[in-house]
């Protein structure tokens, strides 16, 4: 769990659209369906490598790449699925990418911990903590050279907070009044070890050293992450940097398959008491979705993660030549005044 | 005829010049702006372009190289310089781990056209910190190119090739070569991977790069005295390096020497007298030899450090005994 220092700020007053609160509950469960899909790959071996899971922290990336506009951009984690999935990545690119095959959205290159759409805006996840931070911060510069009216979001964990990078780059976003935001996904663990043993600081105390603005959020209610993050990205594109901090929660191991034996049993057990889906789906229960529309939702998204799955398991295993085409650009490489 | 040009001149010229041909080129760095670089590389470039193309950042070089990333992938083609090569250790996993391998990870989606210039090499006595030459490490990496220019011509041309093309590039500078003086031509062709022949010869083969270019010119003069004529080949390009060239005139001399200041050991000498060795050993009628610092820091002392830089008594040694 987070520290118990942290605690969220009050919700936000405005209750949300029921239609906009269905599409956000889509967007979990597409992640959701998604990652349990994986989950049950990895472990029959149909996925090459190691990967690591949001199962649980499903709101923070429904709620804040829900609440970005199309110029917009950001780079994300190892962690990474949910986001991508949110921005709307074709879902059988996906598969085919975290299943090693050549129609994937990378052409099998990356794997899981760099799916990236550039197309979206999408700068990829990245197997190294911390090291989208500076490239969310250079998205932001070239929003703001080029004028694009964009913004751009570093997606960071908690371990990620002890990366000299996260100094570095509040520092320039906050001199150079970048449009930027700082999601940190807080779900308490660097990797395998409480992120309270390893960052001194808090937060909300290091973004106040750079002055730059901090808003902490139930990163487990999708209406509070979506509606703070919608005010935070606008501020964000007028205003300069922010920081949304998200108290969530990682259900799963570091990478799949970790048995998570550093983590205290009761804790293992009680992980999914605060569950995103649950509450987001009594929420809509109580605005009045009927219970069968909600099933109907799910039956919709296992129906297309069943699509996806299948077109991956169908595509054919990158080619070499292919590979090699794109280590460099393919140019003559001369240009004369 | 045009005013000679120093060399950190025609670097200000190119930056200039590209700034002027593309809206997208921007320069960031630690004082390129206000200071104009600390080798005075960017001055005047500030007055140019403005604050927002002539960027001043923080001391901190790993995020500032990531951010170039970062600002490649939405749109700019940004100029980094590092002021001295050893700080590049601080922004390895922005250029080793994310300019190189964007394009190839994420399956052609995209390129990273930024530039990372740097100075590497002795000869000021600036101390083990200050005058690394770490080409090798960048040339090893697939997805950066590498360019090294010897000569004030190229120091342009160079650099506007780096600049126009669509990967990232290192580009090393050696800070003793900042003052020297020659004529630019801005309408050369800017070509990546492609070497120079600087002196025709028919005896043996010295490939080079960067400064120790000049320690072959003296050495070669020197050979000649003796009625010994190398060839000298100026690489300008160590990734990709101009296998062509290299091997055109080993079937010419069929006796080779390469220098750099480079610790020898491991370095970019290593692979051109592997590559020699494997696809051209017919042609070769001594062993490949090599001429490369020692495998130590560079020192600060004054002796210390001639002592160390290659010069051109440990050419004319090399080449002789390549024709003994």
């Amino acid at each position: 769990m987070p520290s118990s220092a942290a605690q969220a700020d009050p919700i936000p007053a405005n209750p949300i659209p029921t239609d906009r609160r269905l599409a956000l509950h889509r967007t979990m469960q597409t992640i959701r369906a998604t990652e349990t899909t994986l989950s049950r790959l990895f472990a029959d071996g149909e996925i090459p490598g190691f990967i690591h899971l949001s199962v649980g922290q499903e709101a923070v990336a429904a709620g804040v790449v829900g609440a970005l506009g199309p110029r917009d951009s950001f780079a994300t984690t190892h962690r990474g699925h949910g986001h991508v999935l949110a921005r709307g990545v074709r879902l059988d690119l996906f598969f085919k990418e975290i299943m090693g095959r050549a129609g994937g959205i990378c052409g099998g290159r990356g794997g899981s911990m760099h799916v990236a759409d550039l197309s979206l805006g999408v700068l990829g996840a990245n197997g190294i903590v911390g090291a989208g931070l500076p490239l969310a911060t250079g998205s932001a510069l070239a929003h703001q050279t080029r004028r694009t009216g964009g913004v751009a979001v570093a997606f960071f964990g908690d371990g990620a907070m002890a990366e000299g990078a996260l100094h570095e780059c509040l520092n320039m976003a906050a001199l150079w009044k970048l449009p930027m935001v700082f999601v940190c996904e807080n779900n308490g663990w660097s990797e395998f070890s409480p992120t309270s043993t390893q960052f001194a600081a808090t937060l909300d105390k290091l973004g106040a050293a750079f002055g730059v603005p901090h808003r902490r959020v139930d990163g487990n209610d999708v209406a509070a992450v979506a509606e703070t993050a919608a005010e935070v990205v606008e501020a964000a594109r007028s205003g300069g940097p922010r920081i949304l901090e998200c108290l969530t929660t990682r259900w799963h191991g570091h990478f799949e398959g970790d048995p998570q034996r550093y983590r205290n049993a009761d804790e293992v057990a009680g992980l999914s008491q605060n569950d995103p889906l649950r509450r987001s789906a009594e929420a809509l229960l109580a605005a009045g979705i009927e219970e069968s529309a909600l099933a109907a939702l799910v039956d919709s998204v296992d129906a297309e993660i069943r699509d996806a799955l299948e077109a991956a398991r169908a595509d054919a295993l990158p080619d070499v030549d292919a590979a090699f085409r794109d280590v460099y650009t393919p140019t003559t490489l001369t240009a004369g005044a | 005829m045009p005013k000679p040009l120093r060399y950190v001149n025609a670097v200000a010229q190119a930056l200039n010049d590209a700034m002027a041909a593309d809206p997208a080129v921007m320069l960031m760095g630690e004082d390129v702006a206000a200071a104009g670089g600390p080798f005075k590389a960017t001055r005047g470039l500030l007055d140019a372009h403005g604050p927002e193309r002539v960027r001043d950042t923080p001391i901190s070089e790993a995020s500032l190289v990531g951010a170039a990333v970062g600002a490649a992938l939405t749109g700019m083609k940004p100029v980094v310089e590092i002021m001295f090569m050893d700080f590049v250790t601080l922004a390895m996993d922005a250029v080793v781990n994310q300019a190189a391998k964007a394009r190839f990870m994420f399956g052609g989606q995209c390129s990273v056209p930024m530039v990372l210039r740097t100075p590497h090499g002795g000869g000021l006595n600036a101390g083990p910190q200050h005058s690394q030459c770490l080409e090798a490490w960048f040339a090893h990496i697939p997805g950066l190119r590498v360019v090294c220019p010897a000569t004030v011509a190229d120091a342009y041309s160079l650099l506007r090739a780096a600049i126009e093309a669509p990967d990232p590039v290192v580009v090393v500078e050696n800070k003793a070569l900042y003052a020297l003086q020659g004529d630019i031509d801005v309408n050369a062709p800017r070509e990546v991977g492609k070497a120079r022949i600087d002196r025709a010869g028919r005896d043996a083969t010295i490939v080079t790069y960067g400064a120790t270019l000049y320690a072959a010119r003296a050495a070669a003069d020197r050979l000649a005295t003796e009625g010994i004529e190398a060839e000298i080949v100026d690489l300008r390009w160590i990734q990709p390096w101009d296998e062509e060239a290299v091997f055109a005139s080993v079937a010419k001399t069929h006796r080779v020497v390469i220098a750099h200041e480079a610790v020898q050991a491991f370095g970019v000498g290593a692979e051109i007298a592997a590559r020699i060795a494997a696809d051209a050993f017919d042609d070769l009628d001594a062993p490949v030899l090599r001429v490369g610092a020692p495998f130590m820091p560079i020192a600060f002392a004054k002796t210390l450090e001639a002592a160390y830089l290659p010069d051109a008594d440990r050419i004319v040694a090399a080449v002789k005994s390549t024709l003994a």
